[in-house]
């Protein structure tokens, strides 16, 4: 595909599907009732986002390809999510601060893509970008409090942090369709979020007594469809039945 | 129902004329139709048999997340997987309704949770069969919310107030739930060979234990009496179950599905669908912890409210720092 | 032993201009996740453009027992009704 609006509507795509069937897990099993609805909220408004990247991507490739075989039929290695967002749910810090890293990132991406050239990216990036503000400032509002809370509720959080971290960095990877897309003034660099992002997040962190991990290293490879081995098991759960039961009607 | 087997009193409802005048005026004004508010005076009974009932019914919402929540991650399209995951959230919001209702009474939610983490209450027996695939998602709609619709609608013009406004509530939303329902069970019912063969296999399993929904036949039943006298029940189990009966064979005739009971006739003469009662055995095993699912459905809660500890008391401790914090400041 | 998080109740100004409605209660732990709760919980079908959430503790209700010096005295004031007065058929638009 040579279009590189369809790269970007990809990863777009991938990241929120990912994340959502992630998120989604937990519906029935949150610590509070306030929460589980709290959170299925989230997932499902991500859900919507997939729902129209990987629409656009199937009408940009023009192959007959809908967002649901895109969702449903490619293997890992075709998938373009970082890697944050297909890190197992280890524990509900886990979960929330996976949510929080991946906020930063997202409200900043949609406002840059808002501001592009191409009409079909800044519809979506707008409509995404009202709800994503409320993300943003749900998941650091119980980031903060949790890191500057109970003992344990400090360190489960700061633990997170860390163990996120390294794959955190993977929604910052340059491909080469992104020098393409950034000439064509349709998004900007990937990398050249991270300076802005992490500033937002130390501010947090200074708010409520966690440390920022300050390390540059991350694990690169998402691009290109190297995944960590847990995405093929949330593929192989998520796509099931349309591939037990090819070309049924849902 | 969700609320299958909730004992009152245990004793008949009291003549007006054997009451006291407390008593008296407290059935009266139920009589004429007013509603009961928190603060008001109400029997100890009363107040006893709602916590109960209000708390067996929120349960059964919170449980009832889990045999949906267990196909989220395997529902097979985008637009399906919203539809579940909105309507298992749903649930949820239920279940918080009624336990804040049954909180107007003084039990706090934590208490209740307790009891049903414990097994000490009951929660509807039908949550504890299994979803085996992916028609069990349309059958749980169509036969599950189908039948609790039926008990729910009336339930909203309840004696208690804080309850009839939760079921108010709680009625608007679930409109979309037997339909979707209804909906996946023509896509599996009109699909392929196998989608069908799955919609049969899944009506075969959830007919029974739908019908066991009801409850056991009580119309000789002193809790029922009481509670139908306070206006907490609305109608009889059975005459329930027939209205779902007569409500549901047509739908399946249109789907082409056949429900596994020999005995199921249209009857000129009542003019009602003749039926097989289910297994009561096995209903009574079922909601004293011997179902299918029991341990599951209870271990999968204990785990989200002992995981859940840290995040639930870490805000806590938060929100007193804030407290003190600005207290210092004062 | 966890201490339970506060109870709240929250109303919600819907879509026309009507006065904030009571519409339920949740628990959490400050004002700030109230709020969050409250958008999250009670919001969800598009209902809300307003919310208030307050402490169910600092709500001061009247007690059952004042029912009668509360609101009887009013029943028996119906010149306050339109209904009282006769108008004349052939007077228009009052």
């Amino acid at each position: 595909m040579n279009d590189p609006r369809f790269h970007l509507a990809l990863r777009m795509g991938d990241n929120s599907l990912i994340l959502a069937q992630q998120n989604s897990k937990w519906c029935g099993h949150a610590p509070t009732l306030e929460e589980d609805i709290a959170l299925a909220n989230v997932s499902l408004d991500l859900m919507g986002h997939a729902q129209m990247w990987l629409g656009l991507a199937a009408n940009i490739e023009a192959k007959g390809r809908t967002a649901d075989e895109l969702a449903f039929l490619r293997d890992t290695q075709e998938f373009r999510n970082a890697l944050l967002c297909e890190r197992p749910n280890i524990d509900f810090a886990t979960t929330l601060v996976r949510q929080y890293l991946f906020d930063a990132w997202h409200l900043e991406q949609l406002g840059l893509l808002c501001a592009g050239s191409d009409i079909s990216v800044v519809e979506i990036a707008q409509k995404a970008f009202v709800e994503v503000r409320y993300h943003r400032q749900r998941s650091s509002s119980l980031v903060i409090k949790l890191g500057d809370g109970s003992a344990e509720s400090h360190t489960r959080i700061q633990n997170a942090l860390e163990s996120l971290w390294p794959y955190f960095g993977s929604l910052f990877e340059n491909s080469d369709n992104d020098y393409i897309l950034f000439k064509a003034g349709i998004s900007e660099l990937p990398a050249s979020l991270r300076t802005r992002v992490v500033e937002q997040l130390s501010a947090d962190c200074g708010q409520s007594t966690l440390t920022l991990p300050d390390s540059l290293f991350y694990h690169k490879g998402a691009v290109q469809g190297h995944h960590t081995e847990n995405l093929g098991y949330i593929l192989a759960e998520m796509q099931y039945l349309q591939r037990t039961y090819p070309s049924s009607n849902w | 129902m969700y609320a299958q087997q909730v004992e009152s009193t245990g004793s008949q409802p009291k003549s007006l004329n054997k009451m006291n005048p407390k008593e008296r005026a407290f059935q009266e004004r139920i009589d004429r139709g007013e509603r009961i508010e928190p603060k008001d005076w109400m029997p100890e009974g009363y107040r006893k048999t709602l916590v109960r009932q209000m708390g067996q019914h929120a349960h059964s919402e919170i449980v009832g997340q889990l045999p949906e929540g267990n196909w989220i991650g395997r529902a097979p399209t985008l637009e399906r997987k919203a539809i579940l995951l909105a309507k298992v959230q749903d649930e949820a919001g239920h279940g918080l309704y009624l336990y804040s209702a049954a909180e107007t009474l003084g039990k706090s939610r934590d208490d209740m949770t307790k009891e049903l983490l414990s097994g000490r209450a009951k929660y509807s027996s039908i949550f504890n069969y299994p979803t085996l695939n992916w028609a069990d998602m349309g059958a749980v709609g169509w036969l599950v919310d189908g039948a609790a619709i039926m008990n729910q609608v009336p339930l909203q013009r309840t004696s208690y107030g804080p309850y009839a406004r939760a079921m108010v509530r709680i009625c608007k939303e679930e409109s979309f739930h037997q339909r979707q329902g209804f909906d996946i069970m023509m896509k599996m019912s009109f699909g392929s060979k196998e989608q069908k063969a799955m919609a049969q296999d899944s009506l075969n399993r959830f007919w029974y234990p739908s019908l066991m929904m009801f409850g056991p036949s009580d119309s000789e039943s002193v809790h029922s009496a009481q509670s139908m006298a306070w206006k907490i029940k609305i109608n009889f189990n059975d005459e329930l179950r027939q209205k779902f009966v007569n409500q549901t064979a047509p739908q399946a005739k249109y789907l082409g599905l056949k429900i596994p009971d020999e005995n199921l006739k249209w009857n000129k003469k009542t003019e009602q669908y003749d039926f097989s009662e289910p297994d009561w055995k096995e209903f009574f095993e079922v909601i004293s912890g011997n179902g299918p699912c029991n341990i599951e459905r209870l271990a999968a809660r204990n785990k989200a409210w002992d995981d859940g500890e840290w995040f639930r008391e870490g805000l806590m401790a938060n929100a007193s720092k804030q407290s003190k914090a600005m207290n210092a400041k004062d | 032993m966890s201490i339970e998080s506060p109870l709240w109740e929250v109303f919600i100004r819907g879509q026309h201009g009507t006065a904030h409605r009571h519409v339920g209660s949740l628990h959490a732990s400050d004002a700030e996740t109230a709020m969050n709760n409250a958008r999250d919980v009670y919001t969800r079908r598009n209902e809300g453009l307003s919310i208030w959430v307050v402490p169910s503790n600092q709500i001061i209700a009247s007690s059952p027992s004042q029912k009668g010096s509360m609101f009887d005295p009013s029943q028996g004031k119906i010149y306050r009704h339109p209904s009282f007065y006769d108008i004349p058929k052939v007077v228009k638009k009052i």
